[in-house]
């Protein structure tokens, strides 16, 4: 079973990642559904990534996460956050097929990061009302 | 599932290398990426255990050019064989849209190929797929071991234990010279797109 997104939501799906997310000076925002697809992909220039391979290793890794919550009895681990010295990547679920990826650096606040998430994670859940 | 993007005239397309342990999924894609070296842009990704067996799965894009216009990104992955990992391996296969399954072709590996194509099977239909309708290549492997004297399964065994009702095109091979390796990679690109050709129409 193939499926599309048709152009005019992927136009504003961009958008909405370029401007709530790379504008707060976020690196690189990957829109991917749980298969390891690249929906979408928006960046900031500062850097160049494998992102097919970030794709495949972030469906998989939020899939195994997933599991885990099962495991012990959650429903789902809503923050799944890896914090390096320069890079740091932010995992979360816009609906159950689709995942949001940023890549950010020490200059974004987690905070705020997850608060502006928030935001774009709604703009484009409304897309598909 | 494949994901056609009408913005980018972009399909990507997930094929999955499937087998019990140790029968050659990571060393067919060893040689395809050693093979293809120049036309793959990126390292294949492999999450492995210290005792080099793929704990996870292994990673490999393949960019076939265009067809109809849209450019094809073909995604390789392997499920790791060992029967521990089932639910390592219904993950890996979400969303697949075309399937190798990689027999080991030694007498003594029988039943394990049998258990993992029925495995297959059962985790294929929790995804509402059928092994009977999901593009399908089986590749019989290590043939090159017949040299060496190891005792193998004859391809008529092979063909009946797995293949006498999935009436699937399948291959002896080799992953290890290669024997086989191009074709089995060949052919299942071919049928899965057009499959997805069908779907599109």
């Amino acid at each position: 079973m193939n499926y599309g997104i048709d152009q005019d939501r992927l136009i504003e799906i961009d958008s909405i990642l370029r401007e709530d997310l790379i504008e707060i000076g976020v690196d690189y925002v990957l829109m991917i559904d749980t298969a390891g697809n690249t929906i979408a992909k928006c960046d900031s220039g500062a850097h160049s990534y494998d992102v097919a391979s970030l794709a495949a290793l972030a469906a998989g890794n939020y899939a195994t996460v997933d599991a885990m919550a099962k495991i012990v009895g959650e429903q789902e681990f809503s923050l799944l956050f890896h914090k390096g010295e320069n890079v740091s990547i932010h995992f979360s679920m816009i609906n159950e097929e689709f995942l949001l990826i940023i890549l950010f650096g020490k200059e974004v606040s987690l905070g705020f990061l997850r608060l502006k998430v928030a935001e774009a994670i709604d703009k484009i859940r409304a897309l598909w009302k | 599932m494949a994901f056609i993007n009408m913005r980018t005239n972009e399909v990507q397309v997930k094929i999955v290398y499937y087998g019990p342990g140790r029968g050659g999924k990571t060393s067919n894609l060893e040689y395809i990426n050693k093979k293809f070296r120049e036309r793959i842009k990126t390292e294949m990704v492999s999450i492995k255990t210290h005792g080099d067996r793929t704990l996870f799965f292994d990673f490999l894009p393949f960019d076939i050019g265009k067809i109809k216009g849209y450019d094809i990104k073909i995604q390789m992955y392997t499920v790791p064989g060992q029967v521990k990992y089932n639910a390592t391996r219904k993950l890996v296969l979400k969303g697949v849209d075309g399937l190798v399954f990689v027999a080991d072709a030694m007498a003594e590996r029988r039943r394990h190929n049998l258990l993992s194509l029925k495995q297959l099977q059962e985790n294929l239909a929790e995804y509402k797929k059928s092994i009977f309708k999901i593009p399908l290549i089986l590749q019989y492997n290590k043939m090159d071991l017949k040299d060496r004297g190891v005792p193998l399964l004859s391809l008529e065994t092979l063909e009946q234990d797995l293949n006498s009702k999935l009436k699937a095109p399948s291959y002896p091979a080799s992953a290890i010279t290669g024997e086989n390796v191009v074709v089995t990679l060949k052919k299942i690109i071919s049928v899965t797109m057009a499959a997805i050709q069908r779907e599109l129409k």
